[in-house]
Order: structure tokens, then sequence, then C-alpha cells
């Protein structure tokens, strides 16, 4: 179920063109190179990797020496409201600058999912197994740099199915589908995105609390 | 609201804007020079199968006077879909509307009822100086994180330097001053930019103290007017490189960069040249990393006697084109060329951008010639062929008749009038059922020509 869900949430993270494959495919067509689009995933991920790998390493650190639900809590309080803020909000992102180098990709990356609150998404998959962890594990994973190192690997798993759909995203798009797609299949990722958010949000203060 | 899909009329690439469909409406700025009525921006019927097709069907006038409409733009176009900061759901739906002698911004609304565009906003002259520091609003284009606006002045007085402001996106509230380092740049006037290679392009006309009483002569043979192109990294907002293409050639006006983002060079249309009184057309290029501007287009002054030219002209005994205006379409195949003067609009086949075919020209008014459009042969035309806008299709061309208000009087000072003709590019001929004019504008001139859903130069593209 864990699993299941990290999974799930990377697919979708990997699926909105917001989140870089769109980027790689353009950087690609510009330089009429499916070794560029290629050579630009990988920033993109770890950058992607970086958002998400901070916020899961403090939420299960510090759900192993605080009551687990307290984290889940506060931390689906945040979610809510920072769920509803990219609801409501007609902000978006600003980034100036297409000729990016690979560091500065990881960077674009880095932002775009920060700013996006890609890791918080996480939080009901990780404050619920942190309480897992501390009831039936006892005093082990209570050690915060050992539950931090489990939401790392959260992060990683989760960045890897992000990977692979962004990957599979950016190829067929590159290779066979073109980028006329986008003008019906772009489906407002935002409104979903945020409506996810707050869904996540109550999800886990209801879990949790 | 944002949509759920993304704007239709947002296209990834020049080649898929190219099948866009075509128009049914324009929108037309119209100024009253005179300053006693306000402005407006017209809508004229573009849709062949309609029973108003070529008349104007819409009007909203401003609520002040002396505004001088100019130039416009979209909120929103096809850059939305660039993938650093992507916003395809927003819509293309307003028109920033300047007035060039006012400072004044309007934001219309175009969406409940495209024919009767209906205002949301106006940003008064004020926020853009105190925000920006400028004045005298120009050029508008939807930029991938804002709305830019080019600027002739300071933001006080009648001087410079002229630059680029920034609107937010949704609020349009002015959002500051675009140069972090301008280096010695100081006269503005159009821009327009690379956007994959983060390069943005100024051209130079003159401050506000040197064109709004009209073109000043000893400033024309003192050679003061612009004649540099300013090259900018777009995301440092610094000065990169300055082409100075020679003071003999005043006024770098209109910038027209290749739509094919893959592509680095565009064409630039000047005015005139003091020695000979000739128009041209430059093309910039890039060579291993350096800017390049080059003449690739001379059009020649027509001899004229004295007694058919207005005072400012009769020294000179000659009609100078003028080249006020120029326009790429959309496939970057062709480069429609205005010449005021002459009263003409030239087609150049420029697929080879340094070696560009003549392939067309169409004669309407012309301070000499007075060409009048064949479906009204017994009215001689004032002005000539000036803002040129060609269709996404690149199938139908549009084009008004007054330059800027101060510069009509000077060179048609029996009145310039006001028309808008259309040309069908396929055999490159005037429509005969369009051809709004007269009573038909309300005793205000016609400028710039947008259509609805975009047109060959308010969009850009970052896909091939």
């Amino acid at each position: 179920m864990t699993w299941a869900a990290l999974i799930a949430l990377g697919a979708f993270h990997g699926l909105n063109p917001a989140m870089g494959w769109l980027f790689s495919v353009a950087r690609a067509m510009q330089e009429k190179s499916r070794r560029v689009l290629l050579l630009s995933l990988p920033p993109i991920a770890g950058g992607h990797l970086a958002s998400v790998a901070i916020v899961a390493a403090v939420v299960t650190a510090t759900s192993s020496i605080v009551a687990a639900n307290v984290v889940g809590v506060v931390g689906g309080a945040i979610l809510v409201v920072f769920g509803l803020w990219r609801l409501l909000s007609e902000r978006h992102f600003r980034w100036a600058g297409m000729r990016l180098s690979h560091p500065q990709l990881a960077a674009w990356s880095f932002l775009m999912s920060s700013a996006h609150g890609a890791g918080l998404m996480l939080l009901p998959v990780l404050t619920t197994t942190a309480v897992a962890t501390h009831m039936h594990h006892g005093g082990g994973a209570n050690q915060p740099g050992v539950a931090a190192l489990g939401g790392l690997v959260a992060a990683g798993v989760h960045t890897l199915a992000m990977f692979a759909v962004m990957a599979t995203c950016a190829l067929l798009v590159y290779e066979f589908v073109g980028v006329n797609i986008l003008r019906k299949a772009w489906f407002n990722m935002d409104k979903i995105w945020a409506g996810v958010m707050v869904g996540a949000g109550a999800l886990t203060i209801a879990l949790t609390a | 609201m944002t949509r759920w899909t993304p704007d239709p009329t947002f296209y990834p690439s020049p080649s898929a804007a190219a099948g866009a469909p075509a128009e049914t409406l324009a929108y037309v700025a119209a100024f009253d020079r005179s300053a006693e009525q306000p402005d407006a921006i017209a809508v004229v019927d573009t849709d062949p199968a309609s029973g108003t097709y070529g008349k104007v069907v819409g009007w909203t006038s401003l609520p002040n006077t002396g505004d001088e409409l100019h130039h416009f733009g979209w909120n929103a176009c096809s850059s939305a879909l660039c993938p650093t900061a992507p916003h395809p759901h927003v819509e293309r739906r307003y028109l920033i509307v300047p007035g060039l002698r006012s400072s004044r911004i309007y934001v219309l609304d175009t969406k409940d009822d495209p024919r009767a565009p209906k205002l949301v906003k106006e940003i008064p002259a004020a926020e853009l100086a105190e925000k920006a520091n400028y004045s005298r609003p120009h050029t508008i284009h939807c930029g991938p994180d804002g709305i830019y606006v080019s600027a002739l002045g300071a933001g006080s007085g009648d001087g410079g330097p002229g630059g680029i402001a920034v609107l937010d996106h949704t609020t349009f509230d002015v959002r500051g001053q675009w140069e972090a380092d301008r280096g010695d740049q100081f006269l503005a006037y159009d821009f327009w930019w690379h956007l994959t290679r983060d390069i943005l392009v100024t051209s130079e006309w003159g401050t506000p103290s040197m064109i709004e009483n009209g073109i000043d002569p000893s400033l024309l043979l003192s050679r003061k007017y612009g004649h540099r192109v300013h090259f900018w990294d777009l995301a440092k907002r610094s000065l990169v490189q300055t082409v100075d293409i020679g003071d003999q050639y005043q006024m770098t006006l209109e910038l027209r960069p290749a739509h094919d983002p893959t592509k680095e060079y565009g064409f630039l249309g000047v005015v005139i040249s003091v020695e000979d009184l000739s128009a041209s057309v430059w093309v910039w290029h890039r060579e291993s990393g350096e800017f390049k501007v080059s003449k690739i287009i001379d059009i020649p002054a027509e001899p004229a006697p004295a007694s058919a030219l207005p005072p400012a002209l009769q020294p000179f005994e000659a009609v100078p084109p003028l080249v006020t205006d120029i326009d790429l379409s959309v496939d970057d195949k062709y480069l429609y060329v205005s010449c005021w003067g002459t009263g003409e609009l030239k087609r150049y086949d420029v697929s080879d951008p340094f070696h560009p075919v003549e392939a067309g020209s169409v004669h309407l008014g012309g301070i000499v010639r007075r060409t009048p459009h064949p479906s009204y042969p017994d009215e001689p035309l004032a002005g000539g062929p000036q803002m040129v806008e060609v269709s996404r299709d690149g199938k139908r061309v549009y084009v008004t008749n007054s330059l800027y208000g101060s510069w009509d009087d000077q060179f048609y000072p029996d009145g310039v009038g006001a028309w808008l003709a259309k040309i069908d590019t396929d055999e490159f001929t005037l429509d005969p059922r369009f051809f709004p004019h007269g009573d038909e504008f309300r005793g205000l001139r016609v400028h710039q020509t947008r259509l609805q859903g975009g047109d060959a130069s308010s969009d850009s593209y970052c896909f091939p």
C-alpha cells in the first residue's frame, strides 16, 4: 500500500508537463537531438528528488521524536492550506531563461517541485508509515537519523517512478506524437494537483489524529 | 478563472499556428488627432460569409480623450506553452491598449462579447512612472513570465531613457522596470525576442520631445534619431551587444524575428537614409556568438515636382518611401514592407533571409500617387499602407494608413483620412469587398490591427 502510493504519486508528478518532461522535449527539439532529451532527464529527476527528499527526511525524522499524530495533524493542516492556496491563487511560477546548463536545470526542477509542493504531497504516506514504524518496531526507528533515512528511501522510490513516467512521456511525444498533443491533452494539472493536496492533507489528519 | 485544457488559440509551434482557422474579427486602434472625442477600439467583421463583412461592427470608446492609441496586444499567447514557466490554462481574452501620448494603459476584455470589448482596468500614467519610471508605452508582447511593454520616454519629463516595463500576467499591475543593466541604451521603440535563445532585441526611435511635435528636420539632418539595435540577455535582463548601423540610417523601428525558435535571425525596418531619402530593411543574425546586422533591401526615393510635395519635402524634390512597418508571415517565408510615403505595400520572399526576392506590390494612397482603392476609384487616398498585419495562415494581409498624429500632419497636410484595406496573398490583390474607410471610423484615424485569436506579430513559440 505504502510503496504503491509512493509510486502512484511519482507517476502523477512525472506526468505533469510542467514538472520537466516538456522542458526536455523543448531542449531536444531546439537542438534536434534525442541525446539532449535523455541527458536532460537525470538533472530534472535529481532536482525533484532533492525537493521531495528534504520534506520526506524532515517529516520522518520529526515523527520519530515527537508524537506521530502531532506531525500528521500539523503537516496535514499545512498541506490543506498550501493546496487551497494553490487552488485559489492564479500566480504562476516564474523562471527567466530557456538555455540552462545541467546544474541550472536541476535547480529549476528543484524550485519547480518545491513551489508546487511536490514533497508535501507525500505527507499521508510518510506520516502513516512513520506511525506504523513507531508502533511496531519500537525503539530502533525512534532515532531521527534512521527515520530520516527511511524518508530518503521513500523519496527515492517516488522519484524513480516519476523518472520512468517522465521519460516515457518525453520520448513518446518527441519521437511519435508531437507537441501538438498538448493543445488537447494538457489538462490543468495545477487544479488537479491542488485538489490532490487538499485531499492528502485531510487524509493525513484523518489517519493520524 | 483558468481553463481545464489550453486556450485553443495557443499553438506550440509556428507550423501548427499556420493551420489556425481564419480570424472572424479584427480589432483596430482608432484615435482622434484633435483629442476632442475619446479614442476607441473599432471591431471589424472579417468573416467573408457574414452580411457585415468588411464593416465596423463594434466600437468601444475609452473614458478619456487625447490618449493617441497606437499599438496594442494580447494578455497571453502561445508563449504560455513554453516549458520553463508554463501557464497554458490562462485565456487569451484581454487586449492591453496603451495610450502613446497619455501614457495610460487600458485593459479591455473581449470574452463576453468579442464585438464589444469591455474596459476592465485603467493603469494611470502615474503608476507606470512610479513603478517603472517610464512613459509613452508602445509595443506589447505576451512573455512567458509577464506582459512586456516598451516605452519611449522616462517617467517624468519628455526625455529618455525609454525601455521596457513588465506588467503582471493576472492583475496587470505594473511590476517594474525590466532592465537590470541597460548600458548606454537611451532611445527606445520596438522590441521582441528569441525566447529559446534567451535573447531580447530592442530598436530606437526618439524620446518624446524628439517626436511628439512632429519630425524635427534639424534633428533628422544632424542624425539624432535612433540608428542602433540592442541585443539583451533575456534571463539576466542586461545589455549584451549594441550594433550601430550608421547614423545616415535614421529610425531603426520595427523588429520581426523569425518565428521558428531554432532560428536566430530577424528583420529590421529603417525609415530613411539622410543621404538619399531611401528606406531599407536589414537582417540581424549571429556569427560565432556576435550579432551582425546587414542591409538586404534598399528602396529608393522617387523623384517628384516640388509643387506636388508637402512643405517639408519640397527642398528635396523627391518622395521618400518611408518604411514605417514590416511584418513577417508565421512561416517566415514572406516579409511585408510598408512604404508609407510612396503608398506601396511590397512583399518579399525571404526564404533565404540574406537574399530577398520581391514577390508582389500593391499601391494605395501615397504622398504623390494618391492611388484609390479599386472599389472606390473616384476617391484619391491619403496616407499609405502603414501598420501591416498578416493572418496566421498567411493568406490575408491587413493595412491601415495612419503613422502617428503629428507626423501624419506633416506628410499629408491636407488630411490623412482613415482606411483599412485587405490584400489576399494568393493573387496579391486588394479584396474589393473589404475597405472600411472614411466616416465608418467616425472621424478617428486608424493605427494597429490585431486579429482575433492571434496574428503574425502577436505570438512567440518555444517548439519548432
